[in-house]
Formats: C-alpha cells, structure tokens, sequence
C-alpha cells in the first residue's frame, strides 16, 4: 500500500492545492467575503447580496465542480443543450438554467406584483411620464458603454442598470450578454441599495428650496374595480406594444390580479411570500455563480461598475428634471423630488423622496405621491428592456 | 445590420428611439387610465342619482315621520347610550378587525347591549 502516493494524490485534488495555481480564486474569494459582510453588517439588500455573495464564494472554491461556465458557453454556442447541463452539470449549473431560460426573474416580477399597490399611479397617471424621464440613464449608460468598446448587446446590458430592477437587469443580461451576468447584477443591487446616498446631493443639486418645499394634494380615492382592471389593461397594452415584454410584464401583472381580484388570497399569499423566498435563493445563488474568477476580474467589471454608477444619476437626473417641468406647467402643484422616485427600486426611492421632502418641509408628505413614479418606473424599466431586447436579441 | 460593432451615431439614434418608445407606452397607459378613471366616476354618478318617480304612480302614503335621534347622535351616526369616545373606539376596532380603511365603512347607530 502506497500511503505516501495516496497522501499525495489527496494533497493535489484538494482546494488548497488548487487554489495556489491561480491567485485569481483567491481574490474572488475575498471578494465573495466582502460581499457577505455588505449584505450581513451593512444590510445592502441583503435578500439578495447574501445569496449572491454564496455564490461567488462557492463557485471560486477550486475543485468543487459545483458550476462550469465552459457548458455554458457551449449552450450559447448552440454545441451544448439543457440536457447536456442537467447530465454534466454541478448544483449550481442546474439551477442556472431558471436563470438562463428567464424563469426565476419572471416568477420574481410576479412577486412584485402581488406586492405592488398600484393605486397611487391610478390616483395620479401624471406620474407615469415621472417614470418614464427616469429611464434616462439606461440610455445614457448605453452610450457611453459603446463609448468604451463594449459590444451593442452588452452595451444595452449594461444601460439596463439605469432602471434599477434587478429581475430586469438580469433578464436582459442573460439574454444579451450573459458573460456580464455577474458584474451587472452585483452593480445593479449594491447601487439599489446605496439609493438613500446616490440620490439626495443630486436631489438638492438640481431643486431650488421652493420646489422641495411645495406640498401635493391628497390623491383621490382609487376605487377596487379600477384596481382590478388595470393589470389587465397594462397587460394587454404593454404586450400589443412590445410583445418582448411579454414574460416581465404578464407575470408583473398576473402578481397584481392576484391581489386585487380578491378571490385568490391563497395565491396571493404564496406568490408575495413562499414563491418569492425560494426564487430569490435560487435566483441569487446562481447568479453569484456565474462570478468566475478567469471571467469577472477584467477591466470591463470596472467599467460596468462606473457606468452603472452614471447609469442610477442620469436616471434620478431625468426624473428630477421632467418633475422640475410639472412644477413649472402645474404652478407648483407638483414637488420635483417625486420625479427621482421614477427610477424604480421599490420602494426605497420614494422613501429617499420623502425623506429629502420633510427635511425641506416638515409638513410635507411625499411618501403615496412618489409611490406614482415608483411603480411607473417598474413599468418603464420593462418597457425599456423590451426595447432593447428587440432591438439585440436578434 | 451588424448590431454587435455599433458607433457612437447608431448607438444615439437608438437611445432615441428607446426613449421614445418607453415614453409612448407610458403616454398611452395614462391616457388609458384617464378614461377608465371617467368610465368609472361616471358609473358611480348613475348608480348614486335618485331613480325617476313613474309618471302617473298613485300619490304615496304619508311618508313615516323620521325617527328622533338620540342625545350625542353626530352626522349620520344614531349613538343610543354609546359616549363619543367609545363609539370612535368600536368603529375603529371594526374597521381594523375587517382590514376596510374607516373611510370605507358606513355606521349606522351604535346602541349598548344591557
């Protein structure tokens, strides 16, 4: 018996071996930790950066096998199909295909809409237009991403992040340029998460005093009929309009029935709890995976993580500049600082516009009013994502 | 076209169009809420009008004399033996209890059970 070679051998096949043939692993380990401290100490979306954070950890742990990005490229390259991942796969390969085939984004976007309380946009469909200015910086971004040399696909990947909608960015990403998965998705929810100190300088820079301090009316009352007809009319318009929106948007809106109707409460409470809590662990999990060390430190990882940066203060900009606008043409019926709430991430930017409305007024109540432009933003973000998928997915 | 390589023009013109495109729909959207918003004031405008009295009906029998309100009786609400406070108190209980904002609930009378 040759206990020595076994020894050995044992020593080669372990992660410790391994990892000292590429300090990139290394590296990529400490960035899965620091990721990990972000989402448990500093509480950066932590739903999803802790999961994510496993991910990254797991997946640069050498010798486990546990993701292979090679399959994957062969997927893509059309050499390699889904049965082929599910027979040579690790974990984590597996459950990347929820992620690859737009599953988990959709079943998340359905969570949100059973979350999502629509009334404030029907009380007020102005905010609608809030939304839609907030999309500024996907554009922007876009341009400057092929400014920078990235490809059309990956550049529209890239500008996604102005939306500020994970499930969004992630679904375009997969389907545009999956080798930025990764990067676009960290980018995407640290700068969600960073929202309360990424958007009050650029709030105070571009308002006068005068215009923080304007007051809005209380919204009418939304009748529960209005409520329920809605989803099914965005449903119907959004599709006819861009049928590429079809997964985000329906599975959004079916969420949205579901609450409203009234006669799925049972549903209702799966999708907004159960549903949403298993998707966001897979969803997370995988995504963190696709963090390979060879693949993520690159140059473009920075890249990406300046211009989705720009990408979140060109779309508060835009939001604040068409609310500057309303203010002006209303006579001071509506408070600018609602217009930064267009950039999605439920609900933290109408906070962050309440919060910088009461500093100016103490009597202000921003918090349903910039609810309008929030969920607007949601809708605006899918639509924006239809686009460019229309345009890149070929 | 090749969509991979793109200049800096093609990439401006698209941002355009995007943008525009994401406007449109949200324009749409308004407009469409707009009037399902009519259609449904204007619906409750109907139910709520006091239906016509037929042409040639009979003249009613003397219509009955409206009850007394009792003492601390406020707006619509009849309070029998029921202080303000406690009558605020049962509303807002009922209303948390049946998860229906206050403004939603119509009261009636409140009486206390000897």
């Amino acid at each position: 018996m040759d206990l020595l070679g076994t020894l050995q051998t044992l020593w080669e096949t372990s992660g410790f071996y391994l990892a000292a043939s590429d300090w990139r692993q290394i590296v990529m380990i400490l960035v899965g930790c620091l990721l990990l401290y972000l989402g448990i100490v500093k509480k950066f979306e932590p739903l999803l950066l802790v999961g994510i954070a496993f991910g990254t950890l797991l997946t640069n742990l050498p010798g486990g096998g546990l993701y292979h990005p090679e399959l994957w490229d062969g997927v893509i390259a059309h050499t390699k199909s889904y049965n082929d991942v599910l027979l040579e796969g690790g974990l984590l390969d597996i459950l990347y295909i929820g992620v690859k085939a737009g599953v988990y984004p959709s079943l998340i976007f359905m969570g949100v809409g059973a979350m999502t309380d629509f009334g404030p946009l029907l009380a007020n469909p102005k905010s609608l237009l809030l939304g839609a200015a907030a999309q500024l910086g996907v554009y922007m971004a876009f341009i400057l991403a092929v400014v920078l040399g990235f490809t059309g696909p990956q550049a529209a990947s890239i500008g996604i992040i102005g939306g500020a909608d994970g499930p969004t960015a992630i679904f375009l990403t997969t389907k545009l340029a999956p080798e930025l998965l990764g990067a676009i998705a960290i980018a995407a929810y640290s700068y969600m998460a960073l929202i309360p100190l990424i958007q009050p300088p650029i709030m105070r820079a571009l308002t006068t005093k005068e215009e923080r301090e304007a007051k809005m009316e209380q919204l009418r009352t939304v009748t529960k009929t209005e409520k329920i007809v809605f989803p099914i009319v965005v449903a119907v318009f959004v599709i006819l309009l861009l049928p590429s929106t079809a997964p985000l948007i329906g599975c959004l809106m079916l969420g949205n029935l579901m609450r409203e109707c009234g006669v799925v409460d049972r549903l209702s409470d799966t999708v907004q709890n159960a549903l949403m809590n298993i998707v966001t662990i897979f969803l997370s999990v995988s995504v963190g995976a696709t963090t390979v060390a060879d693949r993520f430190l690159t140059w473009n990882t920075l890249k990406i993580v300046v211009l989705g940066l720009l990408a979140f203060c060109f779309s508060t900009a835009g939001g604040l500049i068409l609310g500057k606008i309303m203010y002006k043409v209303t006579g001071g019926k509506i408070n600018p600082l609602i217009g930064s709430a267009g950039v999605s991430a439920v609900p933290m930017a109408a906070r962050v516009s309440q919060v910088e409305g009461q500093k100016a007024n103490p009597a202000n109540f921003l918090l349903m009013h910039a609810m309008g432009p929030n969920v607007a933003g949601v809708i605006g973000s899918a639509i924006a994502a239809g686009f460019l998928l229309a345009v890149f997915g070929g | 076209m090749d969509l991979t390589n793109i200049s800096v023009g093609v990439s401006l013109a698209y941002s355009v169009l995007g943008f525009a495109i994401v406007f449109f729909g949200l324009i749409l959207l308004m407009i469409v809420i707009g009037i399902m918003a009519r259609v449904m004031k204007a619906g409750q405008n109907k139910a709520a009008a006091p239906a016509p009295a037929p042409a040639a009906a009979p003249a009613p029998a003397a219509a009955p004399a409206p009850k007394a309100k009792a003492p601390g009786t406020a707006g619509e609400i009849m309070l029998h033996t029921v202080s303000d406070r406690d009558a605020a108190m049962i509303m807002a209980i009922v209303a948390h209890k049946m998860n229906r904002p206050l403004n939603e609930l119509r009261f009636k009378s409140i009486k206390e059970v000897k």
